[in-house]
């Protein structure tokens, strides 16, 4: 009888908990992040802080109300270097994984080269790169966020592909699979949400890769250019609107990758 | 015991010796063991007596030190080959990403059956291990039991002559673990599959069983082998629940036990074996 | 595995590292010296492979030699690898600083996180959401915001700023990193403290923080990368002198000319990052004891 209500009772706490998180999780964001906006707001006015120094989250609201049609073309114009990128930089880190895993000796021999790059500022490359291909072609600033996008591709799914199981191992053994068929079954669906978690870890990387590409020089239309336009021209909340813009495209990368990420990893809780 | 021609299994002075770093670790020492066709053999023995091992090496995938292993009179490579077995190991290694119905399809496919005939298999294996609403469910919906119950599903799936199970009910519930015992005697007597399986139950041992096969750690040996069938409980077969009351059943139990734990000691433990 | 076994092994790993860098020498100057001048264009005007043109790509030797060549044409001006050294070491300082200011930040971030749901729940999106703003956005604004603040005989400088910035990226993968690991201990092991009566503090030390160790170590590389990296870009964006970010930036005004003058740069920024991690490695040598197994992700 006790032992009943008792357990009753943990269910009712078991549950409770559940329906508290999910509201908490987000309703704690949105309140820490209107309590900063508020403050920002409050500061600037009560301070009087010039445009200069930061502008005002109102007055970046209403640069951005006023000029939402060019902040959309700059992100889409930034976002298309983006995506193509981290589509060819993806594409490159999965076949290279998957030449690594197979193949020992290039595993071996794409370390220094792996090390150098993982390390390096990718868009210091971006002024060679302007060299080679031209200022008046996208295609450094494709490369800086496909570089960028490659290694941590790479890495993760050299990862993945080799987080498969003993048993499963096991069972292809047993089947007498041969290597293509266990590459098909076992290997690659193994590997296939590491290659997601490496696209989510680099997806806002492309981003502000393909931004910051822009500084280095090439064709004027993305928001990198537009960002430092605005303040060289002394019109400090028409750049930060241009940077809310850059912030939303970087989030929008960021969440759909990782949409993309938890789809493919549904299933893994076994 | 029933006369044969061809054993399903036959291992004859089979060593296993795993060496890492410098330790060297006798996992099977001089084991012969042979298991007749529609035979069914349980192992049973403490923790890290090489049973698995054993299984394994039956299975190929992995290779004996010394000595011999011939599966229904050819080596065990080449049954693995001709997929003469079926397996199912301790955990289920269910592949998260296919339905219930997909895992028990994976032999099929991998070995080039037709579509509808994997289909149409697949539904009736679901059918047998009670399973059919779920076909379409992915194994992390499924509890622990059920999941061992696909496994052994997808064992059964290109009806082999011989199953190979390691400890297949270790995660089961007692009473779930009775019901997959009686299913397995119907699915044996049905299918006339010879089983070598791997259990830490004296009595599952014993109920499923024709011979109990009681082994000892460090070296890895057979101890003894104890007759159950010819102990007066009949051919595997044929077991009921009513089986389970037997005396001859408790006796079998009673004889499995002293074998296990009142071993003599370590040193005459050799002795004894011979 | 006995050590000479190790030994030939590191070898051959050297060896063959040194030849995947020459095989990727070797293709770059095949293509330069059989591919088209105007470059590799598919569809209808995307180029592909680059210009072929001596201006456009030097060959990796030009590359090499250009570092043993003086920098300018100044009489006594320093060949282009020790002005590249120089820049290096001058970057590798402020992105030490960066790296200490954001091992610092993420560790009491994840801290703060991993003892407070709802410290976790309100700051770990704006945490993430923090990575997206481009950092040639806030690099003008730390700098102004620095130059406000001078107290005592503490000035502030460029270097300073630079220094936040790359605390701005550093302290990233450390809060989520510590946080993971923080979390990481078994049910049964924080179940085990709370029955043995422990508190707080003491199951951090016990039992928390050692098993965080293993989720710390590639954090702490990864924000060691990061914080070189927002180094670099925060000296071109607040235009530094003296580092490798401004060298990348005044070397590639000169490519017309000098095309694989650009190129020193770049090395001493991959010998900072080499040199960066390495130093992050060493450090984990010594919390090796605690990092028993690798995280699984
Ligand atoms: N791959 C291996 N490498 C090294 N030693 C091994 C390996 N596999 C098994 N062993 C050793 O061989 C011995 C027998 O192992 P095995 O797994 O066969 O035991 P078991 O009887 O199946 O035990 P359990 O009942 O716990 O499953 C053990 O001492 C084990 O440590
Ligand atoms: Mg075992």
């Amino acid at each position: 009888m006790s032992a009943l209500s008792g357990q009753s009772a943990r269910d009712v706490r078991a549950r409770l908990p559940i329906t508290d998180a999910r509201a908490m999780s987000v309703v704690a964001p949105v309140v820490f992040g209107a309590a900063l906006l508020g403050l920002w707001q409050l500061a600037v006015v009560a301070l009087d802080i010039d445009a200069y120094v930061v502008p005002a989250p109102s007055d970046i609201w209403s640069e951005l109300a006023a000029n939402h049609a060019t902040i959309l073309d700059g992100a889409l114009s930034t976002g298309r270097n983006a995506l193509l990128g981290m589509l060819a930089g993806a594409l490159v880190g999965v076949l290279a994984a998957v030449l690594s895993s197979a193949v020992r000796v290039i595993d071996q021999m794409a370390v220094p080269v792996v090390a150098a790059l993982s390390v390096v500022p990718i868009v210091a490359l971006a002024p060679v790169l302007y060299t080679l291909y031209g200022a008046a072609v996208d295609t450094a600033r494709i490369l800086v966020a496909a570089l960028s996008v490659t290694i941590p591709v790479y890495l993760n799914t050299l990862r993945g592909l080799r987080q498969v199981s003993a048993v499963h191992r096991d069972l292809m053994t047993a089947y007498a699979a041969g290597p293509l068929q266990v590459a098909r079954s076992v290997t690659l669906p193994t590997a296939t949400p590491y290659v997601f978690t490496g696209l989510r870890i680099a997806s806002s990387l492309a981003v502000i890769s393909a931004l910051i590409a822009e500084y280095f020089g090439g064709p004027i239309g993305g928001l990198g250019k537009s960002i430092t336009s605005a303040a060289s021209s002394s019109n400090y909340p028409l750049a930060y609107a241009y940077v809310v813009g850059a912030i939303g495209l970087g989030l929008a990368f960021y969440v759909v990758t990782l949409l993309v990420e938890l789809w493919f990893s549904r299933h893994r809780s076994t | 015991m029933r006369a044969m021609t061809s054993a399903a299994i036959q291992v004859t002075g089979v060593h296993r010796v795993f060496t890492r770093k410098k330790d060297q670790v006798v996992a099977l020492d001089d084991v012969d063991l042979t298991v007749g066709a529609g035979e069914f053999v349980s192992l049973i023995g403490p923790s890290g007596c090489g049973k698995s091992t054993l299984l394994r090496l039956v299975a190929d995938l992995d290779a004996p030190t010394s000595g011999s292993i011939q599966v229904f009179g050819k080596p065990a490579r080449q049954a693995r080959l001709d997929q003469d077995y079926g397996i199912a190991f301790q955990q289920a290694g269910l592949l998260p990403w296919r339905t219930v119905s997909g895992n028990i399809e994976l032999p099929l496919a991998l070995h080039g059956y037709p579509k509808a005939d994997r289909r149409s298999r697949a539904a009736e294996l679901l059918e047998l291990v009670g399973l059919s609403d779920f076909a379409q469910h992915h194994p992390d919906q499924l509890s622990g039991g059920m999941q061992q119950r696909v496994a052994i599903a997808r064992a059964l799936a290109e009806r082999p002559r011989l199953l190979l199970m390691d400890e297949p009910f270790g995660a089961l519930d007692e009473m779930t673990r009775e019901r997959m015992q009686n299913e397995l005697v119907r699915i044996c007597a049905e299918t006339g599959a010879a089983v070598l399986f791997v259990t830490h139950s004296i009595p599952e041992a014993v109920f499923l069983s024709d011979r109990v096969v009681v082994m000892s750690p460090r070296p890895g040996r057979i101890v003894d082998v104890v007759a159950v069938q010819a102990g007066g409980l009949g051919p595997s077969q044929d077991r009921t629940d009513a089986v389970r009351d037997a005396e001859s059943f408790f006796h079998s139990v009673a004889r499995v036990r002293e074998l296990l734990h009142g071993a003599p000691a370590p040193g005459a433990r050799g002795v004894e074996a011979r | 595995m006995t050590g000479s076994t190790t030994l030939t092994r590191r070898v051959r790993q050297l060896c063959l590292g040194l030849l995947g860098v020459l095989l990727l020498a070797a293709l770059w100057d095949l293509y330069k010296a059989f591919g088209p001048e105007a470059g590799v264009t598919v569809g209808e005007q995307t180029l592909v492979l680059p210009r072929t043109t001596d201006l456009a790509m030097p060959h990796t030797w030009e590359m090499l030699q250009r570092l043993t060549e003086p920098v300018t044409s100044a009489r006594d001006a320093p060949s282009a690898l020790s002005a590249v050294l120089d820049a290096s070491g001058f970057t590798l300082g402020i992105a030490a600083r960066g790296w200490l200011i954001g091992v610092v930040v993420g560790l009491v971030l994840a801290l703060l996180m991993s003892r407070f749901r709802t410290a976790e729940s309100a700051l770990l999106p704006w945490v993430v959401l923090s990575q997206t703003v481009p950092l040639i956005a806030i690099a003008p604004l730390v700098r102004r915001w620095g130059s406000a603040l001078s107290f005592g005989g503490f000035e502030w400088t460029s270097e300073h700023s630079v220094s936040v910035i790359a605390a701005y990226l550093a302290f990233f993968p450390v809060a989520v990193g510590a946080l993971r690991g923080l979390k990481s201990p078994d049910r049964t092991h924080v179940d085990l403290m709370t029955a043995y009566g422990v508190g707080w503090w003491r199951s951090l030390v016990s039992l928390r923080l050692p098993s965080s160790v293993p989720f710390l170590l590639p954090a702490l590389r990864l924000s060691a990368a990061s914080a070189v990296i927002g180094t670099v870009v925060a000296e071109v964006s607040i235009s530094l002198r003296g580092g490798i970010g401004r060298m990348v930036v005044e070397f590639a005004q000169s490519a017309g000319g000098d095309p694989a003058k650009a190129w020193a740069p770049i090395f001493g920024a991959v010998l900072v990052g080499l040199v960066a991690a390495g130093a992050v490695g060493l450090l984990g040598l010594a919390l090796r004891p605690f990092a028993l197994t690798e995280p699984v992700r």
